[in-house]
């Protein structure tokens, strides 16, 4: 076990430098760069004076290493677009609206999704299975942008119901915390991960239903609370973990269309406008966060089914 | 391996006659396949729907009545229904609504085509390659899709087209990097499962020779969850070009694009609302029929489901 955590832990690093180095000489082999004199001539004098601050006279490898040393103790500069701060609390105070975001979407994908899930599995072909089915297939074909779009049509535009944007500005309930402005993005992201949840747990809830060990459990005489609770909710509930894997690290680094479509000041935000403004220190900082949480919480994920499902052996993925 | 529709007609594929049973006309794989396709009412909507797009995207110069880039600045934004010239409305700089969604039909189209037919030709070839050879070319190659597999692939094509700039071209080969991966493992995975099956090393102990056991054995049985994989990968490529266009980075004007109408629509949505319907209506719709055809392949596919 140890041992597979080393290698994993490992194999994380080399992909964490892989991507910096793929990103870092995209960055620098195109033409072009922040301080280019398309907008602002500047005097050769002071264009050399401002490489300097930024490091960018030196040669690319250096420039790399010491990036990569700095990073290392959360130092990853400052930012061209505003140098009166540093990228490390720009990212930080990004982060935590796109956090909120991520939190809330998960609370309601997960809260809503597993149990519809359940009752639909319960209740095959009913209304309500019918429902999840038609949600699920929502939430495949409406891409997060397209439904923001329409629900901002129906809900701001045509019935004035709901704010059109922003973050923390309008309605709230406990000081720029449960906004009305929250209620959209967070529905119009949730539906698709609310989507596969409900369809995964359904499937599983099925497929349990119908095993051995819960017909011998009936026939035991055993209450159907108890069928439910100790032996298929417990059993159908692991492969949730992995259904989570992915949904986490998507969640957490933030929709880029969603705080685009509600104007919210995220992370996802401030990458596409970095993007634009080739503001390399923060390209590279959010890029690597985000490789970095999808590493860590894919890393989680695999233990974390070791641990509550024993069948599951991580040394045997090797023979695959 | 045929199956029996009706249990009272025995059927008997490799019978002796003169037995007095009633002889199925022998089906193969795929035309089972298309048969069980066709009997589901969901994938042939979704086939309608598929090729209702595909003959829009590719007749769009007969069927529009405007071309896509004509402005007319003094039918601004004019809602849908207003101008009997103009049955959808127009859009902020007077382009007929109507025409430029069925342009983006087109764009949409290839996009999500190309970008799928360069992922098979990346991935099936390296997936293929890893499976069969083992050792040292599977450790790179599985390698290299970990190491892609953490890249997160929308955030590296908005990196690689705001480096780059945008347009069709570089969209597709920006969506194009991450998207051969899910091609080269299922390939791969596919690969090292067949390779073991029994019926192959049969043919191998007849001596068949290792081209006859690919192309006989390996690519027939790996093509199906292939084409699975691709009815969905069309979609997706869509999604992003989509998304990126959203953004504004995408495809450039004055081709349309679905996605870019969704986000140009955005400033005006108070009193335009009809910008933001259609393309939004639109995208919806051929997601739709690409995910019934994808779940009907699947479903088509697989000889071993019972229904």
């Amino acid at each position: 076990m140890t041992r597979y955590i080393f290698g994993r832990l490992l194999s994380l690093v080399l992909v964490i430098i892989a991507v910096s180095m793929i990103t870092f000489s995209m960055m620098l082999a195109v033409p072009g760069g922040p301080f280019d004199e398309i907008n602002q001539p500047l005097p050769p004098a002071a264009k050399a004076n401002i490489l300097r601050k930024y490091g960018l006279d030196q040669p690319v490898w250096v420039q790399y290493t010491k990036y990569m040393s700095n990073a290392l103790r959360f130092d990853f500069g400052i930012p061209y677009q505003q140098p009166t701060t540093t990228v490390a609390e720009l990212i930080k105070s990004t982060w935590k609206i796109t956090a909120q975001v991520g939190l809330m979407t998960l609370l309601v994908a997960f809260g809503l999704g597993i149990p519809l899930g359940i009752i639909a599995a319960y209740n095959q072909n009913s209304w309500i299975d019918t429902i999840v089915t038609f949600m699920s297939m929502l939430g495949f074909i409406m891409p997060s942008f397209v439904l923001g779009t329409l629900s901002i049509l129906l809900f701001s535009v045509y019935l004035g119901w709901l704010p059109l944007g922003g973050w923390g500005e309008t309605g709230c309930l406990i000081d720029r915390y449960f906004c009305a402005d929250w209620i959209m993005p967070v529905i119009a992201y949730a539906l698709a991960p609310l989507a596969i949840i409900a369809r995964y747990t359904r499937s599983s809830v099925i497929d349990y239903l119908n095993s051995d060990f819960v017909r011998t459990a009936r026939a035991k005489g055993l209450g159907e609370r108890a069928v439910m609770l100790r032996h298929v909710l417990r059993n159908a509930l692991i492969p949730m973990v992995t259904v989570m894997g992915p949904i986490i690290p998507d969640l957490m680094t933030g929709s880029i269309f969603i705080e685009s479509i509600f104007r919210i000041p995220g992370l996802g935000k401030y990458f596409v406008t970095s993007t634009f403004n080739r503001d390399y220190p923060m390209v590279m900082a959010t890029v690597l966060l985000i490789a970095l949480l999808w590493g860590v919480v894919y890393l989680v994920t695999d233990i974390a089914y070791t641990r509550l499902d024993p069948r599951v052996r991580l040394g045997a993925q090797e023979g695959q | 391996m045929t199956t029996t529709t009706n249990p009272a007609a025995t059927s008997v594929s490799d019978s002796n006659p003169p037995v007095p049973v009633i002889l199925r006309r022998h089906r193969t794989l795929w035309q089972d396949a298309v048969r069980r396709f066709f009997q589901n009412r969901l994938a042939v909507l979704g086939l309608a729907i598929v090729v209702f797009f595909l003959f829009l995207a590719i007749f769009a110069d007969l069927i529009a009545p405007f071309a896509y880039d004509k402005a007319n600045f003094a039918q601004v934004r004019v809602l849908p229904m207003r101008n009997p010239a103009y049955p959808l409305g127009t859009d902020e700089i007077g382009r007929d609504y109507l025409s430029r969604l069925i342009y983006g039909a087109r764009t949409s189209m290839t996009v999500g085509i190309t970008i799928q037919l360069i992922a098979l030709l990346i991935g099936v070839p390296l997936g293929g390659l890893a499976g069969y050879m083992g050792g040292k070319v599977d450790f790179v190659v599985t390698r290299i899709i970990d190491i892609m597999t953490a890249f997160p692939g929308l955030i590296f094509a908005i990196l690689v087209i705001s480096l780059f700039g945008g347009g069709m071209w570089k969209v597709i080969f920006a969506l194009s990097i991450t998207s051969w991966i899910g091609i080269a493992r299922l390939t791969r995975a596919q690969v090292l499962s067949l390779r073991e099956k029994e019926y192959v090393e049969a043919a191998r102990c007849l001596g068949v020779t290792q081209r006859g056991i690919i192309f006989r054995h390996l690519i027939p049985n790996a093509l199906s969850p292939l084409l699975v994989a691709v009815s969905f990968g069309i979609p997706a490529a869509i999604f992003g070009e989509a998304g990126l266009s959203f953004l504004g980075i995408g495809i450039n004007d004055p081709i349309p694009s679905w996605g870019k109408m969704v986000g140009i629509s955005g400033a005006y949505v108070r009193v335009s609302w009809h910008m933001a319907l259609f393309p939004t209506l639109a995208i919806a719709l051929a997601m739709l029929g690409f995910s019934f055809v994808g779940d009907g392949l699947r479903d088509a596919l697989d000889p071993k489901m019972t229904r």
